[in-house]
């Protein structure tokens, strides 16, 4: 059963974090701009040093190679870079499908990169983290640039791919409309614990 | 041919344009006035005082005295790496990548020179070691500092591309391919373009050198070319491993981008 599990995950602004996430639940995190979320998100994708261990599956962070557990833990950072010019060149695979669903055309992949908008390049950081095919999610306001339709869109898509893999997801959110829609469980950060709130 | 005698008057004309130039960037709000004019006089000092020491190494032939001086050479090339740089790593790095890369690069080339193509007798013969060395080092000091600072900005102005191709899976030497890649470049323009005008815009100065003090034009042009050549293989060597010393330790073993090696000016 796929679950992320955080044992004594410590980051800077947080005491020691114990959590599990089950297969295919959404924990939904919020707290003041500063108080660490992405700090967290950072440490269970061991992009900072920290002390604790995070868990997917069985298998260890650091019992993997380090790319291929980023790989797998699926981090969408709340700002999206791209380093080539065209889109496509982002992509494994041109999944057309995908990018429709999140409202963008099929020819999106051969977009210049420095012409998208900020929403554009929101949606289509989701579409690249979905085309690496994570087994978890961990996601840092991944609609704060969307309007409501294309934060529909978005939801939806990654709704689905959760259900289909089955992903735990760990979702950043300041949006209580939208906790009320995704979340199993809502942790908000207070004086540097995770405090779980009533749904 | 006989050479002409400078003055010193000679000299100060050339040095009052220098002058010229400081008190122009000056007027204008432009900077540099007090590097230019420090660079200017230290290179007099530096030179004078070379003057000296070559003349009595020359004389003497010793080993140990030639070894020396090498080592002092390379010890300052360092430092004028390390000084260069904009963002420089902390600790005995800051130092040991520009002096390590020079070292390996500009010795190994040097010692190749001497034993293999030149064959002068002594092989450490201080007449041919020492411009040699001096020459290699010059060149490949600047390709150095410049593929370093080029790699050190570039890292600190695109981390966070870097650490979104992390987030991707992909390994560091990936992450900062393309960055490592324009390192490079930046390094190797400088001699990729003097060779490409050599000859055509510019006239090489020990080949200047030499025809002035008499010798034939071939035979100078062959010096020449050996030398531009042995510089450009030099500052591509020393470029190289100071680029991947350097992109290499920004990382750690866990791949996580770790600026805070890199200090800030």
């Amino acid at each position: 059963m796929p679950s992320l599990k955080l044992e004594a995950v410590t980051t800077s602004h947080l005491d020691p974090v114990n959590l599990v996430i089950n297969e295919g639940e959404t924990v939904v995190l919020h707290g003041q701009s500063g108080s660490g979320k992405s700090l967290l998100l950072r440490a269970i994708a061991d992009l900072d040093e920290h002390s604790g261990e995070a868990w997917l599956d069985e298998t260890s962070c650091s019992s993997m190679p380090a790319p291929e557990w980023r790989r797998q833990v699926g981090y969408l950072m709340s700002e999206t870079h791209w380093w080539r010019a065209l889109v496509g060149e982002h992509f494994h695979e041109r999944n057309c499908d995908l990018v429709t669903r999140l409202g963008l055309p099929e020819n999106v992949f051969d977009w210049e990169v420095n012409r998208l908008s900020t929403g554009e390049k929101q949606r289509l950081g989701i579409a690249r983290l979905l085309d690496n095919r994570p087994g978890a999610l961990l996601l840092d306001e991944p609609t704060a640039n969307l309007d409501p339709e294309h934060t529909d869109m978005a939801e939806a898509v990654l709704r689905d791919y959760q259900a289909e893999h089955g992903c735990p997801v760990l979702w950043v959110s300041h949006s209580p409309e939208q906790r009320r829609r995704i979340a199993n469980r809502i942790f908000q950060i207070e004086q540097r614990r995770l405090v779980e709130e009533p749904l | 041919m006989t050479l002409i005698s400078l003055t010193t008057t000679d000299l100060l004309i050339a040095a009052s344009l220098v002058l010229l130039v400081a008190l122009l960037s000056w007027r204008l709000y432009l900077g540099s006035a007090k590097q230019l004019l420090i660079a200017a006089t230290r290179s007099a000092i530096q030179l004078i005082l070379l003057g000296y020491v070559l003349h009595l190494l020359f004389e003497s032939n010793s080993l140990p005295f030639i070894a020396a001086l090498s080592l002092f050479m390379l010890s300052v090339a360092g430092y004028e790496v390390m000084a260069r740089q904009k963002q420089r790593f902390r600790g005995p790095w800051g130092y040991g990548i520009g002096a390590v890369s020079m070292f390996i690069s500009s010795f190994s080339i040097m010692l190749l020179t001497l034993l293999v193509i030149i064959q002068p007798d002594p092989w450490y013969k201080p007449q041919y070691a020492i411009p040699l060395l001096g020459m290699l080092l010059g060149n490949t000091m600047t390709g150095i500092a410049v593929g370093l600072d080029n790699l050190t900005r570039n890292a600190w102005e695109l981390r966070n591309q870097i650490e979104a191709r992390l987030t991707l899976g992909q390994g560091w030497g990936e992450a900062i391919a393309d960055i490592r890649k324009e390192a490079l470049r930046s390094g190797l323009i400088p001699i990729i373009n003097s060779m490409a005008a050599a000859g055509v815009v510019s006239l090489p100065g020990m080949m200047t050198g030499q025809i002035l003090a008499g010798s034939p034009p071939y035979e100078a042009a062959k010096y020449q070319l050996l030398i531009m050549y042995l510089i450009t293989a030099g500052t591509g060597f020393g470029s190289l491993a100071a680029v991947w010393l350097g992109s290499r330790h920004l990382f750690d073993d866990r791949h996580r981008l770790r600026l805070e090696r890199l200090k800030k000016r």
